[in-house]
């Protein structure tokens, strides 16, 4: 007989009939996924009006974990696919949880229009520098001179920085935090749910099956990059916040502005007789 | 709020006929990108639906139109986009999801010239394979060919019914030149508009299986916030919508996607003869290429020779059966249509070489003249 887990304080979030999941032994998406599940049951939304959507690839699975009304759609097409939900639906909260590689690269163009838009949804980007689920090639999130299996010789590229993008797409929540900082990424996850408009976290963390090996950084080698580098700096402008992995990882809440939502002003221009 | 169906006559484009269709179907959500000819239809929608309560949204592609389109019928609202060639291919990849998750919608393409940018204003009917094999995989789905303006309204709301009956999205395969073409187009009373609505699931949340294959159709769909914490994947899924990565696994779900199409053809399929009881050679068209083939029939009929129509309202599925009967009782099968031989083959493939299959095809750009028609029509009855 299997022996029964202990009773998980997560488990009424969890579709416990699917764990095992296919999370590597050290990969930072699991603790990514925990911080956001506890956020959501701290923040006290109607959690059958909650629902997940996920692009493809190793973060993308968690909408195949949480026991939300959850949707794991195509690779980057989380965003308009949620986008159609919440005009379709307003009463529904909405989470995109997906991966840098999702996101920002086959879904950049959707992730700038959805900002642009200020379409209330909160994007949890799980930023682990390459692509894990096909074995470790280069993102638009990898590292200059990283190796992947891509760029075997080094990354020749220069990679986004994502807070930097999505304030500039016209975001009005932009987060960054490590998967070290469990309590802070916790916090922000909440205020995130809670702020009205697009809202974006960044969180980094190790991707040690396929970036990590070829970096010569082990899931604790990770973690003690995010412990030294790391610098705490709420309210820093976007564009100081550059990643440097090596040097400086500046974390924190960069921008947090009230913006008229999509729908609201989709309501006051285009229906102000039916509007609610 | 403003009536959402505009009972009356009027004297419009089809494009406009195919939004109206749309709203009297019960349709409360667009999602579209501007291409010509399928303009016309996002600019009405921008209008009308936020008149009815409903939403419309320009989006930054076709393939978010597409991803926004399914996100808004999980949410349970109808919901539509309308797109021409290039924006159909963008459409291909969530397409694929759409029909793997189950998810009514309604696509529709104003066909114009191809491949790539093509001709942009002036019609085709060349995408019909793509309709059919567009997106990866093998799959069954429905495909709908509009004549005329008020076969646009119509068969836009048959395309709404047939989505939610089956659960797929569903391709309204216009032309420019039904799409542009103003005609008079009557829309009924709206009690008289038979629209089939969603059946939401009912009952105990640990029980629903979201994707029960049931010997009586398809499940009744959770929608988003409905309190049943439905996962839906473009992963092969088993009935609960959960990922089964394994053979027997996609063999179940392949089954069960292609028998619900495959299993109710008869309910699913409607064409349309035109003199074709005693015709010795049987016109195959559809869209506006029909059009000119009933003025053919006609013009041939006077100069003694026996033609007849049958004009495909659905193209997919595909009228296997009656083609096969047609090419038993005919001594010519003669396909019509705005390609250079697509449905033409399909009409070979299903007479089993009981007639020959000729094709009167075009490669786009103008809509064939019935003389044309006609002047093959007699050389085939000379032969
Ligand atoms: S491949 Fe990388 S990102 Fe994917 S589960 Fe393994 S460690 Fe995590």
């Amino acid at each position: 007989m299997k022996a029964q887990p202990a009773d998980h304080p997560l488990n009424g979030l969890l579709r416990t009939e699917r764990i095992p999941h296919i999370w590597c032994p050290g990969c930072g998406i699991g603790t990514a996924f925990s911080a956001c599940l506890t956020a959501l049951l701290n923040s006290g939304m109607d959690l059958t009006k909650t629902a997940m959507v996920s692009g493809i690839g190793c973060s993308g699975r968690a909408a195949g974990y949480v026991k939300l009304d959850s949707y794991h759609t195509t690779h980057g097409r989380a965003i308009p696919f949620a986008t159609g939900m919440k005009l379709a639906k307003p009463e529904l909260n909405l989470v995109v949880f997906s991966g840098d590689g999702d996101l920002f690269a086959i879904g950049g163009n959707h992730f700038i229009h959805g900002a642009r838009r200020n379409v209330d949804l909160t994007v949890v980007c799980v930023n682990n520098f390459n692509y894990g689920m096909t074995g470790g090639q280069a993102a638009a999130t990898t590292p200059t001179y990283a190796k992947t299996t891509t760029t075997p010789l080094g990354n020749p590229d220069t990679p986004f920085n994502l807070p930097l993008l999505a304030y500039a797409a016209g975001a009005t929540f932009v987060a960054r935090w490590t998967i070290l900082h469990n309590r802070d990424l916790t916090r922000c996850l909440e205020e995130a749910l809670a702020h009205r408009g697009f809202s974006f976290v960044e969180v980094l963390a190790p991707c040690p099956t396929g970036y990590g090996r070829r970096n010569r950084e082990k899931p604790l080698d990770a973690l003690h990059l995010y412990q030294e580098h790391a610098v705490i700096r709420n309210g820093a402008s976007p564009i100081e916040v550059e990643l440097d992995p090596k040097r400086a990882i500046t974390l924190g809440t960069f921008v947090q502005i009230q913006r008229a939502t999509c729908i609201d002003m989709y309501d006051k221009v285009c229906r102000p007789a039916v509007a609610l | 709020m403003k009536p959402a169906v505009w009972t009356g006559d009027h004297f419009f484009t089809g494009d406009i006929a195919c939004a109206e269709g749309a709203l009297a179907a019960g349709c409360r959500f667009f999602a579209g990108y501007p291409i010509t000819p399928a303009t016309e239809i996002a600019e009405h929608m921008a209008t009308r639906l936020p008149e009815v309560g409903g939403t419309y949204i320009q989006m930054e592609d076709e393939i978010a139109s597409m991803a926004a389109i399914l996100g808004a019928s999980c949410a349970g609202v109808k919901s539509m986009t309308a797109t021409s060639g290039p924006g159909f291919s963008l459409m291909m990849e969530n397409l694929g999801l759409g029909i793997c998750t189950e998810t009514p919608c309604v696509v529709v393409n104003v066909q114009r010239a191809g491949p790539s940018t093509g001709l942009p204003t002036l019609g085709a009917q060349a995408d019909m394979m793509q309709a059919r094999w567009g997106s990866h995989g093998h799959y069954e789905i429905i495909a709908l060919a509009p004549a005329s303006p008020q076969e646009l309204f119509h068969l836009t709301i048959t395309a709404f019914n047939l989505s939610e009956t089956y659960r797929l999205p569903v391709l309204v395969m216009a032309d420019e030149v039904v799409g542009h073409l103003s005609e008079r187009v009557v829309i009924p009373p709206a009690a008289a508009v038979k629209t089939r609505e969603r059946v939401p699931a009912s009952g105990r949340r640990d029980r629903y299986k979201p994707f029960q294959r049931g010997a009586c159709g398809v499940a009744p769909m959770a929608a988003a916030g409905a309190g049943y914490a439905v996962h839906v994947s473009g992963l092969t899924h088993d009935e609960r919508g959960y990922p089964d990565m394994s053979a027997a696994g996609q063999e179940k779900m392949m089954t069960w996607l292609t028998e619900k199409i495959r299993a109710n053809r008869d309910k699913i399929i409607q064409t349309e003869s035109y003199r074709l009881d005693d015709a010795e050679i049987a016109i195959v068209s559809y869209g506006i290429s029909a059009r000119s083939s009933l003025a053919a029939v006609d013009e041939a009929r006077a100069a003694g020779i026996r033609a007849g129509l049958l004009r495909l309202v659905t193209v997919w599925p595909f009228p296997e059966e009656l083609i096969r009967d047609l090419a038993g009782r005919v001594r010519a099968l003669v396909t019509v249509e705005l390609n250079l031989g697509q449905i033409h083959l399909e009409v070979e493939r299903c007479a089993r070489g009981q007639a020959p299959a000729i094709l009167v095809g075009h490669a786009g750009g103008a809509v064939i003249p019935p003389e044309e028609i006609v002047a093959r029509l007699s050389a085939v009855s000379r032969t």
